[in-house]
């Protein structure tokens, strides 16, 4: 294989991974929480290819695919939720929706 | 000694190609994290979408890094950059006012997740990851991947299109508007 081995696409992944947690962790905009979100189900699909590159196997290409899949659905409600809530609030900030009353 | 010679030539135009996406991909991940504006955050977004598809050129999925730009940049940063029109994406600043006790959580909790796997890869890098299997010109193509997913993984395939059936239906409900959501006065 040529270039860097599977062991720096796994460090690369977990730094991303790290970077989309403290991002979740840190902003109050439910938006910028779903790009964090994005962030961190990249890093997991870039370690399922690694693998899958390592092992020769095809089936974490497949895993990796099925995981784009649901990361698009879950933008769609997740985004679907947001407008739903802004409807009811003016402000957007996940430290102020306590409630689920409405 | 040509061949040698071609080999390590392309050796190090792989780790250039490599070391300029890693570096696209981490710089575009701190800046979605941090950009106070969110429609620029979605912007760095594209940018973290196609530096991981090259490196998934470089790992061999061709097809994964077609799908993820035509996924990922294709339709969910649109979606994401329409929600922001319709709700006129407002700025937020974690880090006005100085440090809180939840942002220094923050950079703490998220360290020491790097650290912890990056002590257990660099435990593993000697022995398992060191040995790569060799693979045929076929691996990850369209033709490899269809055939995957119409044998091993039927099931996976067709629960793949339920879910996306129900995250439609749920979308449109959330964003219709229903009398039973709104208040009434409004849109």
């Amino acid at each position: 294989m040529l270039g860097p081995g599977i062991a720096a696409y796994l460090i690369l992944s977990v730094v991303l991974f790290a970077t989309g947690a403290f991002g979740v962790l840190i902003r109050r905009s439910p938006l910028i929480i779903l790009l964090a979100l994005e962030l961190m189900l990249n890093a997991g699909n870039l370690a399922l290819i690694a693998f899958a590159r390592q092992l020769g196997d095809g089936d974490g290409q497949i895993f990796a695919l099925t995981v784009m899949v649901v990361a698009a659905a879950e933008a769609v409600l997740g985004l679907g939720l947001i407008v739903a809530v802004s409807r009811k609030h003016a402000e957007l900030d996940v430290d102020r929706l306590t409630s689920l009353r409405g | 000694m040509e061949i040698l010679v071609a080999a390590s030539a392309g050796n190090v135009l792989v780790w250039i190609v490599w070391i300029a996406a890693a570096l696209a991909l981490l710089a575009s991940g701190i800046a979605v994290v941090l950009f106070v504006n969110p429609f620029f955050s979605a912007l760095a977004l594209i940018g973290n979408l196609a530096s991981l598809a090259v490196l998934y050129l470089l790992l061999a999925g061709e097809f994964v890094a077609g799908a993820q730009v035509i996924v990922y940049a294709g339709a969910i940063v649109i979606m994401f950059v329409f929600v922001l029109a319709y709700l006129g994406g407002r700025a937020d600043a974690p880090w006005a006012g100085g440090p809180t006790l939840q942002n220094v959580v923050a950079i703490v909790a998220a360290a020491a997740i790097a650290l912890e796997v990056i002590v257990v890869i660099a435990l593993k890098a000697g022995d398992e990851l060191s040995d790569t299997a060799e693979i045929g010109g076929s691996f990850g193509s369209p033709a490899q991947i269809g055939e995957l997913f119409l044998s091993d993984h039927l099931l996976a395939f067709e629960v793949t299109s339920i879910v996306l059936l129900v995250a439609a239906v749920g979308g449109v409900i959330l964003g219709s508007a229903l009398p039973s959501l709104e208040d009434g006065d409004e849109g």
